[in-house]
């Protein structure tokens, strides 16, 4: 027989990085700046207390919502760093992976012919999510005059005003672009003033550079209407153990939780020990990385800047956003530095509107091969003046 | 506080360029110039060595640490021992620590022979040492903070979202 493929799934393109790996796949000396995980690994203390739940046999499911020590543990830790207040047993849920979360959230409030405004450039997965779940994306490019801000303007400019619910990413993947609570505030009053739910995205929130993250669940009237996505990928390096949580209002992370135990049933269970062990005890080691992760940035564009290439001034995640050099489109550029220098790169249109004439570069690599890939990009871009 | 962050690069990689520290650091180069100059005036950046994985090289390199307990008295006290001890260009470390014993002390050489006679001839004959306890080492997991052995390759993805 042929798979009758859904119309959902055949809308869908493949990943706008595929080809990139096969042309990586030709070299082997490839140094990597496409990579959105960081380099080191999950503190130990939180390895140790995975490795010993798994020697004492604690490897059946938990709750379906999560282990409510964790989510206990979560509700302590997102009150004492983002003044966000929720109650561990009706309005956390702990997800296998924010991207869980996020996923549980589309197909909870989003109905077919729903219009979901995405603030782009963003994280390659929402706009799939969007159409997984029937609905349909209304882009809201940020452009980099705003600093990648999203702004009132850009919100009407789109149509904004007549979607359902609008997605958030700050500090933004892949821009570096952070949103101070002014640049919030008008956000937030446009969001209830038109009545849209909002998903936000906070999973970089620990690495913020420049000032404290703040989280557009804190104003006035947003609580009731904001679902937030968080998780130990970035800050406490877990990437691989696949443990993210939402926090929202009981009714919709109740909906949420519907969706959660049929599908997955529970997170996984020693990534739940893991994650526990990281709120409890690992803070000193996410703030070491969180040091080198800023050191690494300034280093980047530094180098950028003498190099000759315009960089966006990137304030959060682990991620900037160079300007492509006249003469080449984004995708250009990253194939042909591929491909000359073993440099991988990820073009800036792969993650939407706002994304064209840039580059993502991750700096979540060791500085001797950050020094060497800026290096092979300098003669690279000399090479072509 | 620049100055704090200049020497932890310097601790990580002292080998890492003026220009580096200052791209890091977003301090102009004269500026980690002028801090690495009052770390070494100072006497708080005492040297720049390299951290070396002995195992990795044919020729023979013999390390111990050996645990001192020395007996004080009215005219000698710790320092007047460790002057003594520290000035032999075998004794390449040389602390005082709190627990069962006084010294703790790492000693190379080129042979478990000259380590030896060196701790025998020149170490124990000294009046305050009371007693002398040798570990050879063995094998080098770990040194000046940096892991030695296999395992550093990047397996993550080359491009991930």
């Amino acid at each position: 027989m042929t798979f009758e493929l859904s119309d959902r799934v055949q809308t869908v393109p493949p990943s706008g990085i595929r080809r990139f790996f096969e042309i990586a796949e030709e070299r082997d000396d490839v140094i990597s700046l496409g990579v959105g995980e960081p380099d080191f690994a999950t503190p130990w203390a939180a390895r140790d207390a995975a490795i010993t739940s798994l020697e004492q046999g604690k490897t059946s499911y938990t709750a379906n919502r999560g282990r409510r020590d964790l989510r206990e543990a979560i509700a302590d830790y997102v009150a004492d760093r983002f003044d966000l207040g929720y109650d561990p047993d009706e309005e956390i849920i702990v997800t296998a992976g924010a991207s869980e979360a996020v996923d549980l959230a589309f197909r909870s409030f989003v109905d077919p012919g729903d219009t979901v405004a995405i603030a782009q450039p963003s994280y390659i997965s929402y706009e799939p999510g969007v159409i997984f779940a029937g609905g349909e994306v209304l882009p809201v490019p940020t452009y980099e005059e705003d600093d990648f801000r999203l702004t009132v303007e850009g919100l009407e400019e789109a149509g904004a005003d007549e979607a359902d619910m609008l997605v958030l990413c700050y500090p933004n993947n892949p821009t570096g672009a952070i949103m101070s609570a002014e640049d919030l505030e008008p956000i937030a009053e446009f969001v209830r003033e038109h009545d849209l739910m909002v998903l936000s995205d906070e999973i970089y929130a620990e690495l913020t550079y420049d000032g404290e993250h703040t989280s557009i669940a804190t104003f006035e009237g947003m609580r009731e209407r904001t679902i937030v996505f968080n998780g130990f990928s970035k800050a406490h390096a877990m990437t691989g153990l696949r443990l993210g949580y939402a926090l929202g209002p009981a009714e919709a992370i109740g909906a949420m939780n519907k969706i959660h135990q049929y599908t997955m049933l529970s997170a996984p269970t020693t990534a739940q020990y893991a994650a526990l062990e990281a709120l409890d005890s690992c803070e000193s080691d996410v703030r070491e990385m969180v040091a080198q992760y800023d050191r690494r940035r300034q280093f980047v564009l530094s180098r950028f800047r003498e190099i000759g290439m315009d960089v966006f001034e990137a304030k959060g995640a682990f991620y900037c956003f160079p300007e492509v050099p006249e003469g080449f489109t984004a995708e250009e550029f990253a194939e042909e530095v591929l491909r000359e220098q073993g440099v991988a790169v990820v073009p800036g249109d792969v993650f939407g509107a706002g994304g064209d004439g840039h580059l993502r570069i991750s700096y979540a690599t060791g500085l001797e091969d950050l020094r060497e890939a800026l290096a092979r990009i300098e003669a690279f871009v000399d090479g072509h003046a | 506080m620049s100055e704090r962050e200049v020497l932890e690069l310097l601790r990580e990689n002292a080998r890492y360029s003026t220009a580096d520290i200052a791209r890091m650091t977003d301090l102009e180069e004269d500026e980690v110039e002028a801090a690495i100059e009052e770390l070494e005036a100072t006497g708080v950046v005492r040297g720049y060595q390299a951290v070396v994985d002995w195992d990795k090289l044919e020729d023979e390199r013999v390390r111990a640490e050996v645990e001192l307990n020395v007996r004080l008295d009215r005219e000698t006290g710790y320092d007047d021992i460790s002057q003594r001890l520290a000035r032999f260009p075998q004794v390449k470390a040389l602390r005082l620590v709190s627990g069962d014993y006084d010294f703790d002390m790492e000693v190379e050489g080129d042979s478990i022979r000259e380590v030896s006679q060196f701790i025998s001839e020149k170490v124990a004959p000294v009046p305050e040492i009371t007693q002398t306890v040798t570990h050879y080492v063995m094998t080098s997991y770990k040194e000046n903070g940096i892991e030695f052995g296999d395992g550093e390759d990047d397996e993550r993805l080359s491009f991930s979202p």
